[in-house]
């Protein structure tokens, strides 16, 4: 029994990954083909891609700099999808997450950097959460779509930190931005003339906790129950409110984290649109990675691999950056696809549960 | 020359063996039942007639010519078609829609009219007037399963499979339903037939194919078969014990009482019409009627799934109209809900985790929030074994799991809890004799332990059989209650299509 128990499990795991895997070969050799009829060497792009991505101690760095942020977005939609929600708002949770932590940033001058950092860290989590409970109280409250709200708060956050960074916390000069964090706020760099800091290790960590949270504990397991069922949630007196709530303060912390961890990790300012979107990438990576940790860890990797190589690619083989980004968009069309005719199916039958009163699962 | 002929087929799941080297032949125009115990691999065997599941190695005859099945469509164009028990009608389309739905005549331009007359001429066939143009979610079970049939009739299917048809039909509905097989077989179709009730199996069958463990036990003439409980012997491999052994109630004190209940449905109509009744420790009470008259919202007003417009529900003496679903089950309260897939059970978790659902926030299950999974295998495994759960292991996913080894685990979960108060919806459909008799006498061994139990059913002979005292429903009203252990089943029968007999005394008194 315990033999066929592990062998049907490795199985069965092998089954589901395999399928990213696929997506990602196909992408890649899709891209490669439109290169060769652009007319270019597609072997000598894809080394050159490797080469800027992973090449040298420099470069490994910068591919993990980009990673980081995916980690945290790619986390923040994987939790909501988990309680069977679609966060939309992780820019916006971004860019809270940044503004939140550059108002602690900017102050206490002199406190020392143990205390000073984690609360740090802590604002930008909580500005991000904020934004993300306040979605989730108009969806429980007034039974607001949170994929709608969430949009909508995007704007609401950029043009939030736009005030913010033309406004108050203007640095004296011409650049719209704010002057430079505390040194105490910022984010140490974990190698030597590069720009990879701590906040790696957080997004690491929260990849933990995200797998501890949800398949170790009581309330993580509520959640997924949600997320899988609400009927059966109901049934068994679990609260879908509480559990849409929470769902929704952590995905808004997460992504709030990526925000904060640019802005006193990287950047060390708050500027306007400082987020390159990480809050949407993040959607492919939890896709890619069928929001588990395992597989966010691989697929944050790759996008942030894809990213960091794209500028080599360029310079060595003149392919242009698009070509990434439509290598990018098939993976996501493909495990999209896949995503969107399993919940089809899935709703279908839901409905038909619903109105055939059907028993028997056979 | 058999019509269909399945030649050693096996079908291998990681873990399972569903179907071991089966030899399976139909001829043309009969009615073939197909037997065996939850999990024997029936399911899946039909599965691979119709292109679901593709044969680990095997082979599939029709008239004489070897075929290759690889999807439901390919099925369907060898005049093979499968009514799952799960429905595939989409509600909100008409019925016609729903019969053309898919077909590969369909042109650009659909023509509903054309395809309306046709179908309705199929379906005055069977005695079915339909308005084609009605939308499907109107329909009743029984309907939808006929619209079902007539679906598959009018792609020209000539192999009809039917898995667990009668398992959600009242039993008006199944004659209805019988009629309709039988002029089926009598124009030529051929029809397999899955089912766990022997009695139909008697009644309407011409053979029978028994499966057990996967592997192929035998197949019978029904004339040859003396009764039922010689079909279970081949069934099961030893004796069946058919009746459930009860001594009389000792009812105790009142657990549930319900006064002047008034409810709506889903439509927002009255759903529960003045329901006043009350269930003691240490005594059964059934709940007879046709499907659909209040008995599902009575379930959910109890278990606090559903809101009551007025009336006063207390369980141990606390009103609980007020309370949360959680706090309700924290009372004492079983719940064995009426759709195992749409409540009951999470098809993506594994079966461990299926069995915490009730209980994961309570010591041993967790401590301080976290779940202790070792223990939690452990007591899982118990479980299983207990109630005969038919799994690989405790971490497969319950969706992969048989349809009565499904609920054979809601059963167990819910019952293991030791309530005070059980209410169970139809705790054994879809189960085998078997683990019918095991499930029926669990409940009474529960109440005799001094639960009280609310059974609703609408089958009158498990009504009968397990009640101490009957309540039947009717139109969301209670037409009649019943306490004597001699009243007849027609006068059941008389009040669950809605007569109430004028001089109900009399007709209650055993012995006019
Ligand atoms: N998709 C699947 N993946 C893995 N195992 C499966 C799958 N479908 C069925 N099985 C296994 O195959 C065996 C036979 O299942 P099947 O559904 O055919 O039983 P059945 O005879 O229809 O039982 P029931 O009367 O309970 O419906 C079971 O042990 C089940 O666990
Ligand atoms: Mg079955």
């Amino acid at each position: 029994m315990e033999s066929k128990t592990t062998r049907s499990k490795v199985l069965s795991s092998l089954s589901t990954a395999s399928f990213p895997v696929l997506a990602v070969i196909a992408a890649l050799v899709i891209g490669a083909v439109l290169i060769f009829i652009l007319g270019l060497d597609w072997r000598l792009a894809y080394k050159s891609l490797l080469q800027g991505s992973l090449g040298t101690k420099k470069a490994i760095a910068e591919s993990l700099v980009k990673t980081t942020p995916l980690y945290f977005t790619g986390l923040s939609f994987a939790i909501a999808k988990r309680c069977g929600l679609i966060n939309l708002g992780a820019e916006g949770q971004v860019y809270m997450g940044g503004l939140f932590a550059a108002f602690i940033g900017l102050s206490f001058a002199g406190l020392p950097r143990y205390i000073h950092l984690p609360l740090t860290v802590m604002m930008g989590f909580i500005g991000g959460g904020l934004l993300g409970l306040i979605t989730g109280v108009l969806k429980v409250r007034f039974g607001a779509s949170e994929l709608i709200t969430g949009i909508m708060f995007n704007y609401i956050a950029i043009k939030l930190v736009s005030f913010f960074v033309t406004g108050p916390l203007k640095e004296p000069g011409d650049l719209d931005q704010t002057a430079i964090m505390e040194v105490s706020a910022q984010i140490p760099r974990i190698i030597e003339n590069t720009r990879l800091h701590a906040g790696l290790i957080i997004a690491l960590l929260c990849l933990v906790f995200f797998y501890i949270f949800l398949w170790k504990t009581t309330s993580g397991y509520e959640m997924r129950v949600v997320g899988m069922n609400r009927g059966a949630a109901e049934y068994s007196g679990i609260s879908i409110s509480k559990n849409v709530l929470l769902a929704m303060a952590l995905a808004g912390g997460f992504a709030g984290l990526a925000g904060c961890c640019e802005v006193i990790g990287v950047q060390f300012r708050l500027f306007q649109d400082f987020s390159p979107q990480y809050g949407y990438e993040g959607l492919p990576v939890a896709l890619l990675g069928n929001s588990h940790p395992v597989g966010i860890l691989l697929s944050g990797l790759l996008f942030g691999v894809l990213k960091s190589g794209s500028n080599t690619m360029k310079m060595l083989a003149q392919v242009p950056v698009a070509v990434i980004q439509i290598i990018q968009a098939l993976v996501i069309i493909f495990v999209a696809g896949r995503e969107i005719y399993n919940l089809t199916k899935l709703l279908r039958r839901n409905k038909q549960l619903e109105k055939a009163g059907g028993m028997n699962g056979n | 020359m058999a019509y269909l002929e399945m030649k050693q087929i096996t079908k291998v799941f990681p873990g399972v063996v569903a179907n071991d080297n089966i030899n399976f032949s139909v001829e043309k125009g009969e009615i073939h039942a197909l037997l065996g115990e939850n999990g024997a691999g029936k399911t899946t065997l039909m599965n691979i007639l119709y292109g679901l599941y593709r044969q680990t190695s095997g082979e599939i005859w029709i008239n004489d010519k070897k075929v290759a099945i690889t999807s439901p469509k390919e099925a369907i164009d060898l005049g093979i078609g499968m009514v799952h028990q799960h429905f595939m009608l989409i509600p909100a389309l008409t019925i016609i829609e729903n019969v053309v739905l898919g077909m590969k005549e369909n042109k650009q331009i659909l023509d509903l009219k054309r395809a309306a007359s046709d179908v309705c001429a199929e379906a005055a066939k069977y005695d079915m007037t339909i308005d084609p143009f009605m939308e499907t979610w109107k329909l009743s079970v029984g309907q939808q399963q006929r619209l079902e049939i007539i679906k598959a009739l009018y792609r020209g299917v000539k192999l009809l499979i039917l898995d667990e048809p009668t398992a959600v039909l009242t039993p008006q509905e199944v004659s209805v339903f019988f009629t309709m097989v039988r002029k089926l077989s009598e124009e030529g179709h051929t029809v397999i037939f899955i089912t766990h009730k022997l009695p139909e199996v008697m009644q309407l069958c011409g053979r029978c194919t028994v499966l057990r463990h996967g592997k192929l036990e035998t197949t019978v003439n029904i004339n040859d078969v003396k009764n039922k409980q010689e079909l279970a012997r081949l069934m099961v491999g030893k004796d069946v014990e058919f009746s459930v052994q009860k001594t009389p109630a000792v009812p105790g004190e009142e657990v549930l009482s319900i006064k002047n209940l008034n409810a709506r449905n889903n439509k927002g109509l009255p759903a529960l019409k003045n329901v006043s009744f009350d269930v003691h420790a240490g005594e059964i009470l059934g709940v007879a009627g046709v499907d659909g008259n209040g008995q599902s919202e009575l379930v959910e007003c109890l278990t606090g799934l559903r809101k009551i417009d007025s009336g006063v529900i207390r369980i141990m003496g606390v009103e609980i109209p007020k309370l949360a679903a959680r706090t309700i089950l924290e009372q004492g309260v079983s719940h064995i809900p009426e759709d195992r897939h749409r409540r009951g059970m999470l098809k993506d978790m594994s079966v461990k985790e299926n069995l915490i659902l009730m209980n994961y926030f309570k010591e041993p299950y967790s401590t301080k929030g976290f779940l202790n999974w070792k223990w939690i295998s452990g007591y899982a495994q118990e479980l299983c074994k207990e109630f005969n759960v038919k799994t690989p292991s405790i971490e497969e996913k319950a969706d992969k799991l048989s349809g009565g080894n499904q609920q054979k685990f809601i059963v167990g979960r819910e019952l293991e809890r030791k309530p005070k108060l059980l209410i169970a919806m139809h705790p054994d459909r879809g189960l085998d004799i078997g683990a019918t008799k095991y499930i029926q006498s669990r409940i009474v061994a529960a109440r005799d332990s001094g639960s009280a139990v609310l059974l609703v059913s609408t089958e009158l002979d498990e009504i009968m059989e397990l009640s101490d005292r009957i309540i039947v429903m009717y139109e969301g009203g209670i037409i009649g209650l019943i306490d004597d252990p001699q009243v007849t089943r027609e006068y059941i029968g008389l009040l669950m299509a809605g007569t109430r007999p004028q001089d109900s005394l009399e007709w209650m008194s055993p012995c006019p």
